[in-house]
């Protein structure tokens, strides 16, 4: 028998302006649980989508069982013995679990699918993983957990060699971790490898058996779980001192109150509720939560994006409203949004046009709104030489820039705009390490000037790097506000899973 | 919860309801409107509509659309109609073609539509091309190509006529003295989408693919190829809808099927095919032909100036769309 049920080996991929892999390798027993670990950004996702067929890299072998595959398409890894739990959920929404369990490989009777097996064959996959879930609901009706659960059921149910695992837990309760980690188990027993990816280390001492750790795009290297403790992981993942990571805090909070945000409560069910917080000027005050701890939804709702049953938003001492964005801008705010591509850059226009898509009518302040480009060229010019947005012309499309580059452009289109309060929605996702200095340098420069930021990041180093203050969020509500000094990632996780763990109790009942 | 329930069926079927209430409306202003031979009329002019509103339900369900569906019907009746015309016809289209077994035309065609299908696929599949775009612009190349052969000599784009009997016996000879062949047809191409889209892997791919593309993707669902597919048999649909317009009417010329594909399409959104791709029944379809049908016939009916007609049909197509998006927000 073969060492290793699969082996990868040097493997290189690049994406625009970013190298996501730099000659990794991975080698992964039979049988065991190997864990992926590395900071976001690190390259595991990427890496897991070459082994899944989905990217392409640009070199490097993937051995299973000693065999070299190609895998091109993730219908040649599924059919080699490769499943995945992909990090995004991805159900179909209007088809019931049947379907979205054996979606791509129906049973079937002569032509006809046969839905009857079908519906059998999920009843029994699904009490064999004692998961409650019936088979003919549709996969909207259904809660993240259940639906993390049918991505769980729908991998198992593959009979693969190996099973991906990319953050599977990352909207399941503590009850139900323990749940997959049953699972996990029985798995090994059958001789199957899984390859697990989670950020929260307690997990992977618990189930893990070797573990590899990434780091930029790099192979650091490769343990036994019994020769590892976690600080040395940690170490070994961040690679450098925590002080070199981060531009130091200068002591920019000011007395002085800019915002008060009370008793903030989302209008939509099992949102966030009964928030209550202070900004200062010159503060960097960070939102940390696990996923599903309703940050983002927070913020937008603070910048008029989403609607509040209840709640004031109270600046410089006045009662505002930011029922829309629009009014949110005339209030002095500003959102970098935390999907990038989705609803920050205009990919397509140029950054000439991407800095003055909110600041364009303040610009043009003649009466019929007529863009004198000289005059207006100046502020784009300087904006973008004061953030050193590294770019051929400000006539450059935007998409051709880096992700850091591409965030630089988006916080000079607020910073245009004259905003006093930033909201920064995971500011540094998807961009490279050098390009984090960067923007965490332009952050303390704007609080020195006497603005303030809030900064949702789901980046524990960056939240206990860069916040003067860290708010903590967990479903829905606020759990703590810690001071930088007694804040530890420790702390914050306590703070991250308070409710949580109290919640699932009630839910087993 | 329950009223809850009750809400959502209204919101659901509220233009179904209306339509409803129209035609209720239409009856009771011309009373005469309820006859069997009205009825017939109905069923019959439903026929064509039928199997293109089919057609177009395939590219609607991934989430596309076809704005050629029109001129592929077109396209497919001009060839029909140039490759079947009796030998004793004096402007025949083709004057030295000898009278070819029926079948020879009708496949030449579909094959022919086909092609079309396969090139919006190509487009949309492989060269991501959106849908809306792509096939507008096969729209104008579709009609132009059935203008340049319509306009060859000797025919000089005069209208084809002289259409022989075995084709227009599909639509002359009536069961039971009654019902058209037409009608058997598309009652037939129902129930054979209906089984491809409820009973085959492929149909239920269609749904998997219009409502989560990646989620497909990473299932191991040849994407590309469900997409192609699907305009393929759109295509062969449309075209067959060609060929029974040039057996309904005996004739055909190089505008048929204008703008054919916006009333199907209305048909489909009408009968709760959502546009954002995912949703809809085949008895949708047939719900939304047959109330279209009956509102536009009735209208006519009951004296309604034909602008006004146009007017109201867009009010229709408008709402429906908004509810749409209401319900799938």
């Amino acid at each position: 028998m073969e060492k290793y049920r699969l082996k990868v080996s040097n493997m290189s991929k690049s994406f625009p302006g970013v190298k996501a892999l730099d000659k990794v390798q991975l080698e992964v027993k039979p049988g065991s649980v190997h864990a992926l670990i590395g900071e976001n950004g690190a390259g595991k996702s990427t890496l897991m989508k070459c082994l899944f067929g989905l990217y392409h890299p640009e070199e490097g072998t993937i051995e299973l069982d000693g065999e070299k595959v190609e895998m091109t398409d993730p219908n040649i890894a599924l059919k080699l013995g490769i499943s995945m739990i992909h990090q995004e959920l991805n159900p179909i929404p209007y088809r019931n679990v049947v379907d979205n369990i054996w979606v791509g490989r129906f049973a079937k009777k002569g032509m006809v699918v046969d839905e009857e097996k079908m519906k059998s064959m999920t009843e029994e996959l699904l009490k064999d993983l004692e998961f409650d879930i019936p088979a003919d609901t549709l996969a909207k009706e259904l809660s993240v957990s259940q639906l993390q659960a049918i991505e769980i059921a729908k991998a198992v149910s593959y009979d693969a060699k190996v099973i991906i695992m990319d953050e599977p837990t990352s909207s399941l309760t503590v009850a139900e971790t323990k749940h997959l980690f049953k699972i996990i188990n029985r798995l090994k027993s059958e001789g199957r490898s899984i390859i697990y990816i989670s950020h929260k280390l307690e997990e992977i001492f618990e189930v893990a058996d070797e573990i590899t750790i990434m780091r930029d795009g790099q192979y650091v290297g490769k343990w036994e779980i019994k020769d590892i403790t976690i600080d040395e992981v940690i170490h070994q993942m961040v690679g450098r001192n925590m002080e070199e990571r981060f531009p130091p805090a200068e002591g920019t909070v000011q007395e002085e109150v800019l915002l008060k945000v009370e008793d903030f409560t989302s209008a939509q069910e099992n949102s966030f509720e009964h928030i209550d917080f202070e900004l200062h000027k010159g503060e960097i005050l960070g939102i940390g939560g696990l996923v599903g701890a309703q940050r983002t939804e927070l913020v937008e709702a603070i910048f008029g994006l989403r609607k509040i049953s209840a709640g004031t938003l109270t600046m410089n001492g006045k009662v505002i409203k930011n029922q829309t964005p629009q009014d949110a801008i005339r209030n002095k705010f500003a959102l970098l949004t935390e999907e990038r591509r989705v609803t920050g850059i205009i990919p397509m226009l140029s950054v000439w046009d991407n800095t003055l898509v909110v600041a364009y009518r303040k610009l043009a302040d003649n009466i019929i709104g007529m863009i004198n480009r000289k005059k207006i060229g100046k502020s784009v010019d300087s904006v973008c030489k004061e953030l050193d947005v590294r770019m051929a012309g400000t006539d450059t499309l935007i998409k051709n820039l880096s992700g850091g580059n591409q965030q630089k452009v988006l916080v000079g289109r607020w910073l245009l705009s004259d905003c006093d309060i930033l909201i920064l929605d995971e500011p540094t996702r998807g961009v490279d390490v050098g390009a984090k200095y960067e923007i965490y340098k332009i952050m303390r420069d704007l609080v020195k000037k006497g603005k303030a930021i809030i900064m949702v990041s789901s980046e524990m180093p960056e939240l206990l790097g860069m916040s003067d203050n860290i708010m903590i969020m967990c479903e829905g509500k606020l759990s703590g506000i810690l001071g930088q000094k007694e804040a530890t990632q420790v702390e914050v996780m306590k703070y991250a899973t308070m409710f949580s763990n109290k919640a699932k109790e009630e839910d087993v009942e | 919860m329950k009223t809850i329930n009750l809400k959502k069926i209204l919101i659901d079927k509220a233009l179904v309801i209306v339509l409803l209430f129209m035609i209720i409306g239409i009856i009771i202003i011309e009373p005469s409107f309820l006859q069997w031979r009205v009825f017939t009329d109905i069923i019959t002019q439903s026929a064509v509509k039928m199997i293109c509103a089919l057609g177009l339900m395939f590219p609607l369900l991934i989430g596309g659309t076809d704005l050629a569906g029109g001129r592929q019907v077109g396209l497919a009746a001009v060839l029909v109609a140039s490759m079947s015309q009796m030998a004793s016809y004096s402007n025949r289209f083709w004057p030295d073609l000898p009278e070819l077994p029926i079948i020879l035309p009708i496949l030449i065609t579909i094959a022919a539509v086909a092609i079309v299908g396969a090139v919006n696929g190509f487009m949309i599949s492989k060269l991501k091309m959106a849908p809306f775009i792509a096939t507008f612009g096969m729209s104008t190349i579709v009609y132009g190509i059935n203008c340049l052969y319509f306009a060859k000599k000797p025919n000089n784009s005069q209208p084809i006529g002289g259409i022989r009997d075995d084709l227009r016996f599909l639509s002359s000879y009536k069961l039971f003295g009654q019902i058209s062949l037409l009608v058997v047809i598309a009652l037939a191409a129902v129930v054979i989408v209906w089984f491809v889209l409820n009973k085959t892997v492929f149909g239920k791919n269609i749904y998997i693919v219009g409502g989560n593309p990646d989620a497909a993707k990473v299932s191991g669902v040849n994407v590309n190829k469900v997409i192609m597919s699907v305009f393929i048999i759109e295509s062969c649909l449309v075209g067959l809808a060609g060929i029974m317009e040039v057996a309904r009417t005996g004739g055909a010329n190089s505008s048929y099927g204008n703008a054919y594909e916006f009333d199907a399409i209305s048909s489909c959104v009408v009968g709760g095919i959502s546009l954002s791709g995912g949703i809809g029944k085949v008895s949708g379809a047939v719900i939304g032909v047959i109330i279209f049908t009956f509102i536009s016939y009735g209208l006519a009916f009951i004296g309604v100036n034909a602008n006004w007609q146009l007017v109201i049909k867009g009010i229709i197509i408008c709402s429906a769309v908004a509810l749409d998006m209401r319900k799938n927000a």
